[in-house]
């Protein structure tokens, strides 16, 4: 039985809430609030808040990974099927292959992470610069490639998902959800900006949608 | 070993083909038919929670099980093979409907004289034209004589098109229902590419643009531009799947059976005949005997099931090819686009530089590539990031404020090249991994050759040309085209191995789709298809399909 581990964070005046029922929270006021992990340790969530927040940062154009909740989104990714491997050919031998032929590597996206992290250590005690720089040194590992790709998927997945919390990453770029026609709409509105308000699938749906993750194959 | 009772056809495959020629079978004829479908039993219209990018487009939560079953891939015989662990440079479909599921609904026709490009090139360049190593032969049928089963596919989907595309071959009757509409884009880039005397057409494609009555009675209503078509099933069943046209008509047939989870492993041939299949079901292994086998069950395990069937043929394997879709260009408008519109057939196409439909009496290659100004719906997590190349990182703040400023004034244009074959380019078993049942993966042998190379350098410079006219603020041209990669998404269009030709001697199937040692086995599908067209391969299986069934009632 693993020791609970919680992550504490809080930000430029938004605060990351999450619910246990996995339906991601309003909060307006900021404050702290203990957030449950399934598979970071609180060291290892405070390095991949830290480094998600240089790779999509919280700035005058608009949030970030912080706000849209990426660190969670990455820990419930991880903890489910996809974290270990359930939905790659992992049949032995592992050999060294030629670019063209994809990963090829050993390590599940768990172990890639543990491992890549440990490069990381004492990342959230520096500079922002200093950060940088540090992410800079290893942009072309399979770890940070990783780590950019999970970033936007926390950014811009429905809120099922953890990440993407109340909708900020939609909200950010102008994407609406998957509403279900745009029949009157999608021959007009020739150079301006239409902008119907976000809605994840939940909402239009008006039902709970069960992500991928949480279903054991 | 279970023995199961004979049945009169059995069919590997529940995808476009396999149900196809279960629903004409069933029809037309007294025969009983089983269908054995590897995947899960899907319902119509079951698809409206499956609307969410992360599950669906990018960890492909329709797709077949990667962990059970892959294939390797190694760029020439010289490389080591080693598997596909992730899919990526095509999306292999799984349960009832197939790949039909997900796809994007284009219904291009091909061109004529691809099918009969060897003689074509011959004709007009002279031998000397077809490139070094290449296997370039023609089908043993004519755009002619496929015709009247084009026609018959376009009404049994309703495909929605623009008749009159000078760049096309000649249509027997009208499109069975109007085009579908257009994003602003599209418009945008019809009108720059008619100045520049282009002839951009809609794409025809069974995305309906109208409620429609198929032939079989079978109604659909119109698409909704969601944005999710490609990697998707369709939630109002606007965009045609075997589970919305073909099933409705097969569940009312009295003498077609649909067994599901019934993963065939081997078709047994007794002295040039076939006797049946064997299939793995729950753990428990069956004999299911057959008076007739057809093999349905997409390109590359329809040649996979004859390499482990061990059904001889020299030519089994053979011209495996995929498509030539690198070339393209990224544009960045001053104006929002409102991207998140679209459907999986929105998309204006221009085939000026298509086949042969240009001189290329003083250029370096053949055929060509037909290029295309996708709408498909622009999904966030595939598409946010597009900058221009004057920022050099894809990470921090500058990426991300001028990502953010561009994310709906981005759009592209694409392209789908033809690709010839090669003796270079095959398919084999391979001699190390097995899927988990034990039995040897499909090892592919593929590489791009200076043909491709060359296509893709001229069509570049013709999207350059665009690019230029277009009103827009930037644009970034794609790479040139290196290697053959598996991670890269093309299409799922990878064809040939069980090609399809006039003699024994040089294909395996013949033109009606039959085997040529074993008279009583059917190979149907992409398989057969001896190098690769440009357009979608959809509606010529159908076609072709339709064509195989009449023969045989």
């Amino acid at each position: 039985m693993r020791r609970r581990h919680f992550l504490t964070l809080s930000s430029t005046g938004a605060l990351l809430v999450y619910t246990l029922d996995g339906q991601p929270t309003v909060q307006s006021q900021p404050g702290e609030q203990k957030i449950p992990l399934k598979f970071f340790t609180e060291e290892q969530a405070h390095i991949v808040a830290a480094a998600t927040s240089r790779i999509f940062p919280t700035d005058g154009s608009g949030p970030g990974a912080n706000e849209a909740g990426v660190t969670l989104y990455i820990d419930r990714q991880l903890t489910g099927p996809y974290g270990r491997d359930r939905y790659r050919f992992t049949q032995l031998p592992f050999e060294q292959g030629t670019p063209t032929q994809g990963y090829q590597g050993a390590a599940n996206p768990r172990e890639i992470y543990r491992a890549g992290l440990k490069l990381l250590t004492g990342l959230p005690n520096l500079t922002p610069e200093e950060q940088d720089n540090r992410l800079r040194s290893i942009e072309t590992s399979p770890f940070f490639q990783l780590l950019r790709q999970h970033t936007l998927e926390g950014m811009f997945c429905d809120p099922m998902h953890g990440g993407n919390r109340d909708l900020i990453g939609w909200q950010l770029i102008g994407f609406p959800g998957p509403y279900m026609s745009w029949t009157n709409d999608i021959e007009k509105h020739k150079g301006e900006a239409f902008r119907p308000k976000s809605q994840s699938l939940a909402q239009i749906l008006n039902r709970k949608i069960t992500p991928w993750e949480e279903i054991e194959p | 070993m279970i023995h199961l009772p004979s049945t009169d056809v059995v069919i590997i495959g529940g995808g476009w083909s396999g149900l196809l020629m279960a629903k004409e079978l069933g029809a037309k004829t007294s025969l009983k038919i089983t269908v054995l479908e590897r995947g899960k039993p899907r319902a119509k219209n079951e698809y409206i929670e499956g609307m969410d990018e992360l599950d669906y487009a990018l960890r492909f939560r329709m797709m077949q099980d990667v962990a059970k079953e892959t294939v390797t891939f190694r760029n020439t015989p010289n490389d080591k093979s080693l598997p596909v662990r992730q899919f990526g440079g095509f999306l292999p479909g799984n349960g009832v409907g197939g790949a039909g599921e997900h796809w994007n609904g284009m219904t291009p026709r091909f061109l004529p004289d691809t099918f009969e490009m060897h003689k074509a090139t011959i004709e007009r360049y002279g031998k000397s034209r077809l490139p070094e190593g290449s296997t370039i032969q023609d089908w043993g049928i004519t755009y002619k004589d496929l015709e009247p089963y084009y026609l018959k596919a376009e009404q049994l989907l309703g495909v929605s098109g623009l008749a009159g595309n000078p760049m096309t071959g000649p249509r027997s009757g009208p499109f069975p229902t109007p085009p579908i509409k257009q994003t602003y884009f599209g418009q945008i880039f019809t009108d720059v590419t008619k100045e520049m005397g282009y002839h951009p057409y809609p794409v025809p494609c069974g995305n309906l643009s109208q409620t429609y009555r198929n032939p079989d009675g079978v109604i659909r209503p119109a698409c909704q531009y969601c944005g999710y078509c490609e990697r998707f099933g369709c939630m109002v069943g606007a965009k045609a799947q075997p589970t919305n046209t073909l099933l409705p008509v097969i569940l009312k047939q009295k003498n077609v059976t649909i067994t599901t989870s019934a993963q065939v492993r081997r078709i047994l041939i007794k002295d040039n005949k076939a006797t049946g299949v064997t299939y793995v079901s729950n753990g428990k292994e069956y004999f299911q005997p057959a008076g007739k086998v057809m093999l349905a069950s997409w390109s590359l395990n329809n040649t996979r099931l004859l390499l482990l069937s061990k059904i001889g043929n020299v030519n089994t394997g053979r011209n495996l090819t995929h498509q030539v879709m690198g070339a393209g260009v990224t544009f960045f408008f001053d104006k929002p686009l409102n991207r998140f519109m679209g459907s999986g057939a929105s998309n204006v196409t221009v085939s000026d530089f298509d086949g042969d439909n240009f001189d290329h009496s003083n250029l370096d290659f053949i055929r060509g590539a037909y290029i295309s100004s996708p709408a498909y719906g622009s999904r966030p997590i595939a598409n946010f990031g597009a900058v221009p190349s004057t920022i050099k990182s894809n990470w921090g703040g500058e990426w991300k404020k001028a990502a953010v400023e561009l994310f709906d004034r981005t759009a592209k244009l694409g392209s789908s090249g033809e690709h010839i074959p090669y003796k270079t380019n095959f398919m084999d078993l391979d001699p190390t991994y097995t899927d988990n049942l034990g039995d040897p993966l499909l090892r592919l042998t593929l590489d791009w050759h200076d043909n491709e190379r060359k296509i893709h350098n001229f069509i570049s410079a013709k999207l350059e040309g665009i690019a230029k006219r277009m009103p827009i603020q930037s644009y970034v041209m794609a790479p040139p085209l290196k290697r053959y990669d598996a991670m890269t998404y093309k299409s799922t269009h990878i064809q040939g191995g069980t090609i399809m030709g006039a003699s024994p001697e040089n294909s395996v199937v013949n033109t009606d789709n039959q085997h040529w040692q074993v008279p009583n086995l059917y190979v149907l599908g992409a398989s057969t298809f001896p190098q690769n067209p440009s357009g979608n391969p959809t509606l010529t299986v159908l076609a072709q399909t339709l064509r195989a069934a009449k023969a045989l009632i």
